[in-house]
């Protein structure tokens, strides 16, 4: 993505003067991720080694906290499980993983009817935007309109009653790990259809022609040209979707019913027990976990662009 | 989708019940809720529809529990306004910079892109642990100065157009950029030299070349910057205080509210959404219309 904005850059002449007064325009705009993302996240870092008790933080540099988090993590429980910190980071793994699988197929396949079955211009910026509405719409409103639908009197209960599908309510439809996916897919595979359908727009139609008249099935085409060239939408989307996943604790408390575990919702509950230093230890291991995520996933790209 | 006569490729057929699924899956719900917002005063949560009535939504203005909806409504329009103005000014801005020389541009690309894909939930707590650490200090100084009157009255720092607006800001304005990016990439620098040229100063060439050129999208930068901030919950949460934003109140409401009130609630905000993605479209096709009689 470098290269986007240095080929947008107007010819002009460059002088010490004129990158002065480009950093004054910019100046604004810097001024705010520096005062509320970057020395933020600096003191996450910081406040991670801090001690506390009930009062107050105490400025020092312990590893307590990170110990705190791991405690007993070394062996398995008396039932077989793992320690808590442990299994939470593994439920929300498994959320990721399950949403982002998901997500990418379905995300994919409305990308690629959006990109190459519909001709007319118009008609695909109107089902394009179509699909993108939903996400200047409440996510909680989107979240609790699975209510009527899902819950124990819901429609799908209700249907199927009806029909003499089941006797008894299904149980697991809503305030489960089912309802939790369902509103992930429902909530975020936008983020996967606008990066990949932009990929996909920018594949020279002329090798989908050359593919077939090679002789490429269908499936030949879209395995060997359409997906390698879809790549850079697919990592964007996937980096997108895993990281909101890795770090919610809105959806999976309204959808859960507030009783599934995950890492946001521990840093969110330790932090409004004021418990900072727990709670900044908590984020700097998720960041490190995502972090990896990203990098694993961007070499991905880089590798196969090698190859 | 009308056209169909014309034989289309194989796989189309398929695709295009997922894609009318997808469409139903996203939208199906949201107009359940819709109509059961209008649920009739003996009605609940699910159907049947007991009736039509506005009994739902008069529950709403008089307030649900605790909860008094309409201040809330009015922090986050008031809110959602400035992060809107504030969007639109200083992405509009930056990106003209990015369009220069702009050494260092590219680690602030990669803190803006960072900025987007952390978990809003480490950015809220960075923010709230910022201001608490503020307020410790500012109590501190306050007391060693011995302005003890000040230091009575001193409550904290968080606040909604402090930490609120820092978090949303942090939310919105990755968008704005990468649109200005999207924009200024099929930007032809022509008529800016032409402008030039002709003696404008750069203010003029601003002003007469470029805005109109880039106005829809310059309000569409708006439209991202109020319904992104109008629904934030994640990165507000533990960066607002004492007072809540309506989303906030409405995530708290889930798990107390019982009756269709909710639904109303969720009408009401998804209209506020709706008009403002209405507007939008409106404002963005009349400057799209102005500027084609210009230049065309």
């Amino acid at each position: 993505m470098s290269s986007t904005f240095t080929s947008i850059a107007a010819p002009v002449a460059d002088s010490p003067n004129r990158t002065l007064h480009a950093w004054w325009q910019a100046a604004p705009f810097t001024l705010v991720f520096v005062l509320f993302f970057l020395i933020p996240l600096g003191l996450i870092v910081m406040v991670s080694f801090w001690d506390f008790n009930e009062y107050e933080l105490l400025p020092a540099f312990t590893l307590r906290n990170y110990f705190a988090i791991f405690e007993g993590c070394a062996t398995l429980t008396e039932h077989g499980d793992f320690c808590v910190s442990l299994s939470t980071y593994l439920s929300t793994l498994k959320f990721s993983l399950l949403v982002w699988g998901i997500t990418l197929v379905l995300g994919f396949a409305v990308a690629y009817f959006l990109a190459f079955h519909v001709r007319s211009p118009g008609m695909q910026t109107a089902l394009f935007i179509l699909c993108t509405v939903p996400f200047w719409t409440s996510n909680v409103i989107r979240m609790i309109s699975w209510v009527p639908l899902l819950g124990r009197n819901g429609l799908v209960n209700q249907s199927l009653q009806g029909v003499g599908l089941i006797d008894e309510p299904i149980e697991w439809l809503l305030f489960s790990d089912f309802s939790v996916v369902l509103a992930f897919v429902h909530l975020y595979t936008m983020f996967m259809i606008v990066p990949i359908f932009n990929s996909m727009m920018r594949i020279d139609r002329s090798l989908l022609e050359a593919a077939s008249d090679a002789g490429a099935s269908g499936w030949q085409t879209l395995w060997n040209v359409i997906v390698p060239l879809s790549k850079t939408g697919i990592i964007i989307g996937s980096i997108f979707v895993i990281t909101i996943v890795m770090g919610d604790f809105v959806t999976i408390g309204v959808m859960g019913g507030q009783q599934i575990a995950s890492v946001g919702k521990i840093i969110q509950v330790q932090t409004s027990y004021l418990q900072f230093p727990l709670a900044a230890a908590n984020a700097v291991i998720l960041l490190s976990v995502v972090l990896m995520i990203i990098w694993g996933l961007t070499r991905l790209v880089d590798i196969r662009k090698e190859l | 989708m009308a056209h169909t006569t014309e034989s289309r490729a194989p796989g189309f057929w398929p695709l295009a019940a997922v894609f009318a699924l997808f469409v139903l899956f996203m939208y199906g719900p949201m107009f359940v809720i819709f109509v059961l917002s209008f649920q009739g005063p003996e009605g609940g949560l699910t159907f049947p529809l007991r009736g039509l009535s506005l009994h739902w939504f008069r529950q709403l203005a008089e307030g649900l529990g605790t909860v008094d909806i309409g201040a809330a409504f009015l922090r986050s329009l008031m809110l959602g306004g400035v992060v809107m103005l504030l969007t639109v000014l200083l992405s509009v801005l930056a990106g003209l910079a990015f369009r220069k020389k702009l050494s260092g541009g590219n680690a602030l690309f990669y803190v803006t892109v960072a900025s987007l894909i952390m978990p809003s939930i480490i950015v809220s707590l960075g923010i709230g642990l910022q201001f608490r650490l503020l307020d410790g200090g500012l109590k501190w100084l306050l007391e060693a100065v011995g302005a003890t009157s000040t230091l009575e009255e001193y409550g904290t720092a968080l606040g909604l157009f402090t930490s609120a607006l820092g978090a949303h800001l942090t939310w919105t304005l990755p968008f704005g950029l990468l649109i200005m990016f999207a924009v200024f990439n099929r930007f032809n620098p022509a008529y800016e030299e032409a402008a030039r040229d002709l003696g404008a100063t750069p203010w003029q060439t601003f002003r007469h070349v470029v805005l109109p050129l880039i106005g829809p999208s310059v309000v569409g930068i708006g439209m991202f910057g109020f319904t992104l901030s109008w629904d934030e919950i994640a990165r507000t949460s533990q960066a607002i205080g004492d007072v809540n934003t309506l989303p906030l109140e409405l995530q708290g409401l889930t798990s107390t509210v019982t009756t269709p009130a909710i639904y109303a609630l969720g009408t009401v905000t998804t209209v506020v959404s709706f008009a403002v993605i209405g507007i939008t479209v409106g404002l963005a096709m009349l400057l799209g219309r102005h500027k084609k009689g210009h230049t065309g």
